[in-house]
């Protein structure tokens, strides 16, 4: 059995590969802010309905990258960003491509719960309103109460819809969030440490909420926290100086990396 | 002993004390400060506050009482024909008291001596010392005029002592209680608290005493003339106050100036408020770093230009601008060349007002508009808004009730201005809304009844505290009203 060349294992990868189905592919992406350069040539490629965990020390560059798969970066002063990113077969940087459509697809929660201060049933209803995605109140109505069943939120605030949705608990803002960005149905979701201003029981329930997105989504997550990214996803990227170091299989990552930073990272010895 | 000389005396002391009482706590400890429970400076700081302000509190209550005192004796001492006058005449006999007194300090003793008892003598005496009296002194005045000044003197060398004794008994008593673990810190900075707590109740004595002033003054107005009359009479038209004539001659209508002034402050706000809060949402939202740079301290700079400048810009300018394009207009479409705007009318005074009140919009709109949290703008974007979605929908619902504080705000600045309304808006007071002929407001009515040789007496010219106060509580309403709007919405973004 060893005797099976290498190339055939090569061969038999590569088949596996083409089967996986890309939702977005970044190619020599490099960020630069003014003349800092804060990501250098990164190629990674998100797969479909999976978790993906960016991973890193501070200042690697992980929050940077996830911010130029929706142009958020757009909104920073002298921030300009080389590369190509695909998100299906279009080309995000395109000039053809209309920023507000892209973000439409491409949803983002933010590290600290952000509300607006409005009512709940108005956060949830912001983003369809804007892009005209219900007939009717009837329709808005399904939506919210669609959204808010998607995020796990909607037993809890059913009967308080019209009051503000900054009365609610952190966690249930972090959750009001998701289910704000899951009403205008994106394809992807990105997520900014989404649990790094949580307590555990309501990181807990966001996690799970991950997890059950995932059926219908494809998620980017950045996280600080090593466990979390072992517990949500299913792929891991891991970042260093602005440099994507290693790109694997979750559980691959956190028991045998191939990098020998990954390791050190994973261990603790530095970050 | 002159009160800046004992002054420059105590300011000696504490110096003195401060040195003296910063060795002593430096050689209670052996040399090595750390052993104390403060440090050093603040003993020598303690013993020279006690010796220093227990002494000028003394000096200035003394400087405060003693005249009253020493006034309502010599008064007393006036024979009983000038007591059974008026308030006002022996008011004018003590004032010949003293210019006397303050005489016979400048006069050598040789002098009083040739003078004698004849008050002729003396005041031509005086007049060549370049102290001119208002009449001859009768005899009593003299004697007075002498009792004054021994009284003067002996509360002089009273106070005098008693300051420096006291001071020094601080000092003494202060450097006794210098120890290792004297709290001397705590003590100093309870004397610095004190002294932070009294400049800021100043600032509200202050509005207190204006209050109550103009309080007094508009009661005398409303003992004349009735409130009802006052607050809902149509007509303004004080009349002159004629010589000795007490019952009220004029009526004094509060509403047409009232209506002037809110009209005009509308016809402002008009102006103000959508270009200040577009100029605004540009600064905040739109302008790059280097744009706003120049321009925000330019629009802020608009608004350290004094109003009587805008004043002469709406007379000289605007008033006969929008004058000539009138005639203009109705010659076009009548073919009457008749000018329907008036140089001086509401519209140009709103209008100069206006731009008057654009800086302070715009400028507190920005900054509210700014503590927008970046967060609620992502979050928006996130979404796939717009800009001007997230501007219209998020940025500016969270900021509204800063920005209505703000707007009402500068709806007091409106009402309170004077010098445009004079210049641009005439000082006719008339009931009437068309906003092309003159108006007037009641800040213009206050000072056009205030200036000039005035009897305080007179309802004519107390009308102008019925005014005042009138258009305080107007104002204090409208900014109280503000701040509670701003409080009571004010997300909780923290």
């Amino acid at each position: 059995m060893n005797m099976l060349s290498e190339a055939a294992v090569e061969k038999a990868l590569d088949k596996k590969m083409n089967e996986v189905a890309y939702k977005m592919i970044g190619k020599d992406v490099s960020v630069y802010y003014g003349e800092k350069r804060a990501l250098f040539d990164v190629n990674l490629n998100v797969r479909e309905n999976t978790v993906t965990a960016l991973i890193g020390p501070s200042g690697c560059g992980k929050s940077t990258f996830l911010r130029t798969l929706n142009r958020m970066n757009d909104t920073i002063e002298n921030c300009r960003v080389t590369g190509k990113i695909t998100l299906d077969t279009d080309d995000i940087y395109d000039k053809e491509i209309d920023v507000v459509e892209l973000r439409a697809r491409v949803g983002m929660v933010f590290q600290k719960p952000n509300p607006f201060p409005k009512s709940i049933y108005e956060n949830i209803a912001y983003g369809p309103k804007i892009h005209g995605l219900a007939r009717g109140k009837a329709d808005m109505d399904a939506i919210v109460e669609a959204s808010l069943q998607r995020a796990g939120l909607w037993a809890e605030v059913k009967d308080r819809l019209h009051e503000s949705g900054t009365g609610l608990s952190g966690g249930q803002q972090q959750r009001l969030c998701i289910a704000r960005a899951v009403a205008v149905s994106p394809e992807v979701i990105l997520m900014d440490e989404p649990c790094s201003a949580l307590d555990p029981i309501a990181t807990a329930k966001v996690e799970e909420l991950i997890h059950e997105l995932r059926a219908n989504y494809t998620i980017v997550i950045v996280t600080h926290s090593m466990q979390q990214a072992a517990r949500v996803s299913q792929r891991t990227a891991m970042f260093h100086l602005g440099q994507l170091v290693e790109e694997n299989d979750t559980d691959k990552m956190f028991t045998n990396p191939d990098d020998q930073r990954t390791q050190d990272y994973i261990m603790g010895r530095f970050g | 002993m002159s009160t800046p000389l004992i002054l420059l005396i105590l300011a000696i002391i504490a110096i003195v004390c401060y040195v003296v009482g910063t060795r002593h706590a430096l050689a209670i400890a052996g040399g090595v400060s750390s052993k104390l429970h403060s440090r050093p400076g603040y003993y020598g700081t303690f013993v020279a506050l006690c010796a220093v302000l227990p002494a000028a509190i003394i000096l200035a209550v003394w400087l405060i009482v003693s005249p009253f005192y020493i006034n309502s004796t010599v008064l007393g001492g006036f024979p009983e024909d000038v007591r059974a006058k008026s308030q006002a005449e022996q008011g004018l006999a003590f004032g010949m008291v003293s210019s006397l007194a303050r005489g016979m300090d400048v006069l050598t003793l040789d002098e009083i001596d040739s003078v004698g008892a004849d008050p002729v003598a003396l005041r031509s005496a005086l007049g060549a010392k370049g102290l001119p009296l208002a009449g001859d002194p009768e005899p009593y005045m003299v004697e007075s005029a002498g009792d004054l000044n021994a009284m003067n003197k002996i509360s002089n060398r009273l106070m005098t002592a008693i300051v420096l004794i006291v001071a020094l008994i601080g000092a003494g008593f202060s450097y006794t209680r210098i120890s290792h673990r004297f709290r001397a810190r705590n003590r100093v900075e309870k004397v610095i608290l004190g002294s932070l707590v009294v400049a800021s109740s100043i600032a509200i004595i202050t509005t207190i005493g204006i209050v109550l002033s103009m309080l007094t003054e508009a009661g005398h107005f409303f003992g004349r003339v009735p409130a009802w009359e006052f607050f809902f009479g149509t007509v303004w038209d004080p009349r002159f106050a004629a010589a000795g004539a007490t019952a009220s001659e004029g009526q004094f209508g509060l509403i047409p100036l009232l209506l002037g002034t809110l009209y005009i402050g509308f016809v402002a706000m008009l102006v103000a408020v959508p270009v200040g809060l577009f100029s605004a949402i540009y600064m905040a939202e739109y302008a790059s770093p280097k744009v706003r740079g120049v321009a925000k301290p330019l629009l802020e700079v608009l608004a350290g230009i004094p109003t009587i400048v805008y004043g002469f810009f709406a007379l000289t300018t605007v008033g006969p601008f929008l004058r000539d394009i009138s005639s203009k207009i109705n010659g076009i479409a009548t073919g009457d060349f008749a000018n329907f705007i008036q140089a001086q009318s509401v519209l140009t005074a709103g209008f100069v007002m206006g731009i008057m009140l654009i800086p302070y919009v715009s400028s507190l709109s920005d900054d509210i508009i700014t503590a927008v949290p970046r967060a609620l703008r992502d979050g928006s974007l996130g979404l796939g808004a717009t800009k001007s979605e997230t501007i219209k929908k998020v940025v500016m619902p969270a900021a509204l009730p800063g920005v209505v504080g703000a707007l009402l705000m500068t709806a007091s600045r409106a009402i309170g201005e004077t010098m445009i309304v004079v210049l641009a808006a005439g000082v006719a007071a008339r009931m009437q809304l068309n906003p092309f002929e003159p108006m007037t407001t009641v800040t213009v009515k206050i000072v056009s009844q205030l200036t000039g040789d005035l009897e305080f007496t007179s309802p004519q010219t107390l009308v102008a505290f019925a005014l005042g106060i009138t258009l305080f509580v107007i104002t204090l309403c409208l900014n109280i009203y503000a701040l509670f709007i701003v409080r009571k919405y004010r997300e909780q973004y923290e």
